[in-house]
C-alpha cells in the first residue's frame, strides 16, 4: 500500500514537470484560460489541483477563478479515469431505448456510480450526452470503441470478455517468467 | 483590386482543380468511395476500408480508395460507392457493407463484373441498368442545398470542392462592395439557422454600422443538443463550403478576424477544420491578402468544453474570453458589442453554408425556396423510431407527416406512431394531431415547439410522453447556468416534480403546479435556455394530459416505460417447463424455478431491465410486463432446500 502511494506522488510529480514544461509556450492572456486546460487534460486525463494553481499563477488570476471555470464546464474531469473508460451514451434516441438500464448495469457489475473510478483505477463509469450514433442506439463507448445496439447481456458479456483477457494475460506472464528463470 | 484581377487569380486555382478532377477520371480505375465519418466509423467503416485495402491487394486489383463525409443515410451504414466505369454500370451505393461484403464486392464486381445486386442501394446515376437512389422517396424528396456536396466529395481535399464550383462565390464578393452583400443576403430572406431564426441580412447590416475597423466573425458549431449531429456532419463532411460562407460573412461586416467555435466532443470535425483551414490558407483562400486583394481574414478553432448554454451567442463569447460561460444582458448586443468588446457577428453552420448558394445563384433563386416567411431549407436529425433515421435535408414547408412517414419510411415494428419531439431541450413534443404542420420557423412556434437547432426524436407508442419531459428536465437542469433563479431552482423543483410523478408519487395539484412554475421559468429567465427549458413540459401537459393523470391518479404508465409504475411477471400457463432461458440472461438473479419447474420471478430482486421478455422464446412469449405493478401475480419462490429436491427430480 505504502509503495504504490509513493508510485503515485512520482507520477504526480511527473505531471507536475511536464506541465511547468509545457505552460510557457502559452501567452499569458485571458483567452488562453481553457485551452491550457484542455492541453493539460489532454496529456494527463484529468486535472489536478496542484495542476489548476499552476495555470493560475501563469495567468495571474486567482486559483478560485480557475477552479470556477473549469467546473462550469462538462469536458473537465478532476479525478483520473479509470485505464478503460467506459462512456454510457445518454442522448435522446438512446434514452428513448433504454440507455439508463444499460448505465446501470454497468453501475452494478463495477460497483461503482456514475462518474466514478474502480478502487483498483481499471475502469470508470461516465454518462455523455449524445455520441452522435443514434441510428445504433442504446449506444455505449468502451476506450474508443463503439458499441451500438446494447443490451444488458451485452455487458454481461463484455465482462466475461475483460475476464478471459485478463486470465490470458496471467498466464502469459506466469509462462514468461517461468521461462525467463529456466534461461536463468 | 478590380474584378479581372481577383478573376484571374482564383481562375488558375479553379483550372488546377479541373486539371486534377480530369486526370482522375482519365485514369479509368474504380473508385472506391467510404463514408468515414463518426456515425460511419461507429458502424465500422474502418474494418470495411482494411478490408477493402486487403483484398485489393491481394488480387492485385488497381483501384482508389477515397474516404469521404456523410451522406445522411444511417441506417445504411457502413456506405460505400463504387465508381467503376470499366464495368459499364453507373456508380453504384452499397449499404451496410461490412468487411466480409467488401471482400465478396471486390471479388465479384471488381474482378468479374457482377455488381452483386443484392447488396445494392441503388445507382447513383440514372440508367437502364439499375434503380436509381433517386427512386426512392428517402432520396428524391431531399432538396440539398447545405448538404449538397456531403459525402460526395473527400473533406480534405480543396480542390474536390473547387472543382464543383467552390470559392468562386468569394471570389465574387471580393470583387463588390460590402453592402451589395449585405443588401442580396437581406432581399434572399435568409434566417438564422440557429433555433431562433433572425434574419441574418439584419444582423449583418448592424454589424456593419458598428464597424470599429477589427469586427469579429465567429461560427457556432457548438451543437449540444442531445439528439441533433447535422453541424458535425457538415463540418465533417464539407468544411469548405462552411469556411468559404464565413470568409463571405466576415468581408460583408468588416470582420478581420474569425473563429470556428466547435464542440471538442467532436474531435473528428475539430481535426478535420483545421485542416481545412490550413489548405485554404495555402492557395490564399483564407489568410492575409485573399485572392490578392487588400482582405485580410485570420481564421482560428476554439474548441467548446462542453456547456449546452454556450449555444447562446454572449455565453459563447464569455467562453471564448475564458470565463464561465454565463449569458449576458442584451442590449448591448453582440454585434455591438461583442468578444473583447468588438463588434462580433455570430452565425450558425448551417446559416454559413447557406451562403455561397445564395451568392452564386441569387436572392430570388433563394427565395423561391422554401415558404415566403423562412426561405431556403431545413435540416434535421431524424432519429428515434423510425425506418430510415439519419440527415434530411427538406425545403422549408414540407409537412411534418411527409417527413416522418415518405422520406424516413415511417414507424417501424407495426407500431403507432405517437409524437414527435422538435427542437430537442427546448423544444416540444407534438401529436399526431399536428403531422400536417409545415416546418418552418413560425408554424413550429405556433404549435409550441421550435426549430432548434435540428434534432427530431420521432416516438412510437412505447414512449412515455411524461418519462421524455422528465428526461429533457434533467438535462437543462443540470446545463443551466445558475445565473438566473428561476432557471436554477425552477429546473430543479421542475425535475423533483417528475420524478415523483414517474415513481408513483404524483400528487393531484402537481399538473396545476407544473403549469404555473413553467411559465415563471419562462418569464423570469434571462436567455433562450430557461425560456424554452419548460417547453417540453408544457407541450406534453398540453397534448397528453390523459398520460400525467394516469400516472398521478392510477399510478399507471400507460407506455409501461416507467420502471417504478411496471413489473415483469412469468404467465405460468405459457412458460415451458425445464426452459432457462431467462434465468440466464437475467443480470440479478431474480428469477427461479417454480415447484412446477416453472420460472417465476423474484419482484423484490428484480430492476426490470426487460432482458427476460426479450429472451423468453417466441413461441412460448411467457414473460408479461404490466401497469401498474400490483397486477403481477405474487409467485412465492420455494424455499432453498425444496428447489434443490425439484432439481434432483
Amino acid at each position: 500500500m505504502e509503495n504504490s502511494a509513493s508510485e503515485l506522488s512520482s507520477v504526480e510529480r511527473a505531471m507536475v514537470q511536464d506541465i511547468a514544461a509545457m505552460l510557457p509556450a502559452f501567452e499569458r492572456h485571458r483567452g488562453n484560460l481553457i485551452p491550457i486546460l484542455q492541453a493539460i487534460q489532454e496529456r494527463h486525463s484529468y486535472l489536478s489541483g496542484a495542476a489548476m494553481k499552476m495555470v493560475a499563477k501563469h495567468l495571474g488570476i486567482g486559483p478560485g477563478e480557475v477552479y470556477g471555470v473549469a467546473t462550469f464546464y462538462n469536458q473537465f474531469r478532476f479525478q483520473p479515469p479509470g485505464r478503460h473508460r467506459i462512456k454510457v451514451c445518454l442522448g435522446t434516441a438512446c434514452h428513448v431505448a433504454g440507455g439508463e438500464i444499460i448505465l446501470e448495469n454497468f453501475e452494478r457489475k463495477l460497483s461503482i456510480k456514475d462518474g466514478e473510478t474502480t478502487a483498483d483505477r481499471e475502469y470508470s463509469v461516465e454518462r455523455v450526452v449524445c455520441v452522435g450514433c443514434c441510428a445504433l442506439a442504446p449506444v455505449a463507448l468502451l476506450d474508443d470503441d463503439v458499441l451500438g445496439r446494447m443490451l444488458p447481456s451485452k455487458v454481461e458479456g463484455l465482462f466475461v470478455q475483460f475476464e478471459i483477457e485478463r486470465q490470458r494475460q496471467e498466464r502469459e506472464k506466469v509462462a514468461r517468467e517461468s521461462g525467463e528463470q529456466a534461461r536463468d | 483590386m478590380n474584378k479581372q484581377e481577383i478573376d484571374a487569380r482564383f481562375v488558375s486555382i479553379r483550372r488546377e482543380a479541373e486539371r486534377r478532377a480530369e486526370h482522375r477520371k482519365r485514369e479509368a480505375i474504380p473508385t472506391i468511395y467510404i463514408v468515414m465519418s463518426t456515425c460511419g466509423l461507429a458502424s465500422g467503416a474502418a474494418e470495411t476500408k482494411h478490408a477493402f485495402e486487403e483484398a485489393l491487394s491481394h488480387k492485385g486489383i488497381q483501384a482508389r480508395i477515397v474516404p469521404v463525409g456523410c451522406l445522411g443515410h444511417c441506417y445504411a451504414e457502413p456506405l460505400v460507392v463504387i465508381d467503376h466505369p470499366a464495368s459499364g454500370f453507373p456508380p453504384i451505393c452499397y449499404h451496410q457493407v461490412s468487411a466480409g461484403r467488401a471482400r465478396v464486392l471486390v471479388g465479384s464486381y471488381l474482378e468479374e463484373g457482377d455488381p452483386v445486386l443484392e447488396y445494392v442501394l441503388g445507382a447513383m446515376e440514372r440508367s437502364d441498368l439499375i434503380p436509381s437512389v433517386m427512386d426512392f422517396p428517402r432520396f428524391s424528396l431531399e432538396q440539398r442545398l447545405v448538404m449538397e456536396h456531403c459525402g460526395h466529395i473527400d473533406p480534405d481535399d480543396i480542390y474536390q470542392y473547387i472543382a464543383l464550383g467552390g470559392y468562386s462565390a468569394l471570389a465574387r464578393v471580393l470583387a463588390s462592395e460590402p453592402a451589395e452583400i449585405i443588401h442580396l443576403i437581406e432581399t434572399s430572406g435568409l434566417r438564422g439557422r440557429g433555433g431562433a431564426g433572425f434574419p441574418t441580412g439584419r444582423k449583418w447590416s448592424l454589424a456593419r454600422a458598428s464597424e470599429t475597423g477589427g469586427n469579429i466573425a465567429i461560427c457556432n458549431a457548438d451543437e449540444g443538443d442531445p439528439g441533433a449531429y447535422v453541424d458535425r456532419t457538415i463540418l465533417e463532411s464539407n468544411p469548405h463550403q462552411l469556411l468559404e460562407g464565413l470568409a463571405i460573412c466576415a468581408y460583408a461586416v468588416g470582420a478581420t478576424q474569425a473563429i470556428v467555435y466547435v464542440r471538442a466532443e467532436y474531435p473528428l470535425a475539430v481535426q478535420t477544420v483545421k485542416r481545412a483551414i490550413r489548405s485554404a490558407k495555402e492557395l490564399s483562400l483564407l489568410g492575409p491578402g485573399i485572392l490578392g486583394t487588400p482582405f485580410d481574414l485570420e481564421v482560428s478553432v476554439f474548441e467548446g468544453s462542453g456547456a449546452f448554454v454556450c449555444g447562446e451567442e454572449t455565453a459563447l463569447i464569455r467562453s471564448i474570453e475564458g470565463r464561465r460561460g454565463m449569458p449576458q444582458h442584451r442590449p448591448p448586443y453582440p454585434v455591438e458589442k461583442g468578444l473583447w468588446g468588438r463588434p462580433t457577428v455570430v452565425n450558425n453552420v448551417k446559416t454559413l453554408s447557406s451562403l455561397p448558394s445564395i451568392v452564386q445563384k441569387g436572392g430570388s433563386w433563394f427565395r423561391a425556396i422554401g415558404t415566403a416567411s423562412s426561405p431556403g431549407t431545413a435540416v434535421f436529425s431524424v432519429v428515434g423510431n423510425v425506418r430510415h433515421p439519419g440527415l434530411v435535408e427538406i425545403a422549408m414547408g414540407t409537412s411534418l407527416r411527409t417527413l416522418i412517414f415518405d422520406v424516413c419510411g415511417g414507424i417501424p415494428n407495426k407500431k403507432s406512431f405517437k409524437a414527435v419531439q422538435i427542437g430537442g431541450p427546448s423544444g416540444g413534443c407534438l401529436p399526431e394531431s399536428f403531422l400536417d404542420t409545415p416546418i418552418d420557423f413560425d408554424s413550429l412556434r405556433q404549435a409550441g415547439a421550435m426549430m432548434g437547432s435540428g434534432g427530431m426524436v420521432v416516438m412510437d407508442e412505447d414512449s412515455c410522453m411524461v418519462d421524455v419531459a422528465r428526461y429533457f428536465l434533467d438535462f437543462t437542469q443540470k446545463e443551466s447556468c445558475g445565473k438566473c433563479t428561476f432557471c436554477r431552482i425552477g429546473t430543479r423543483h421542475l425535475l423533483n416534480i417528475l420524478d415523483r410523478i414517474t415513481k408513483g408519487d404524483g400528487r393531484k395539484e402537481d399538473v396545476e403546479l407544473l403549469a404555473t412554475l413553467s411559465e415563471d421559468i419562462k418569464n423570469g429567465s434571462l436567455c433562450g435556455l430557461g425560456k424554452t427549458a419548460p417547453n417540453p413540459v408544457l407541450t406534453s401537459l398540453r397534448f397528453f394530459l390523459d398520460e400525467y393523470e394516469a400516472h398521478i391518479k392510477e399510478k399507471r404508465c400507460p407506455a409501461l416505460k416507467c420502471r417504478s409504475l411496471t413489473a415483469y411477471y412469468i404467465d405460468l400457463e405459457k412458460c415451458a417447463r425445464g426452459c432457462e432461458v431467462c434465468v440466464g440472461c437475467c443480470p440479478v438473479e431474480a428469477i427461479f424455478t417454480t415447484r412446477g419447474r416453472k420460472k417465476g420471478i423474484d419482484q423484490k430482486l428484480c430492476v426490470k431491465c426487460g432482458e427476460c421478455l426479450v429472451a423468453c422464446p417466441r413461441e412460448y412469449d411467457a414473460v408479461v410486463k404490466v401497469s401498474p405493478p400490483g397486477l403481477a401475480p405474487i409467485i412465492e419462490r420455494p424455499p432453498d432446500e425444496e428447489k434443490s429436491v425439484g432439481g434432483q427430480g
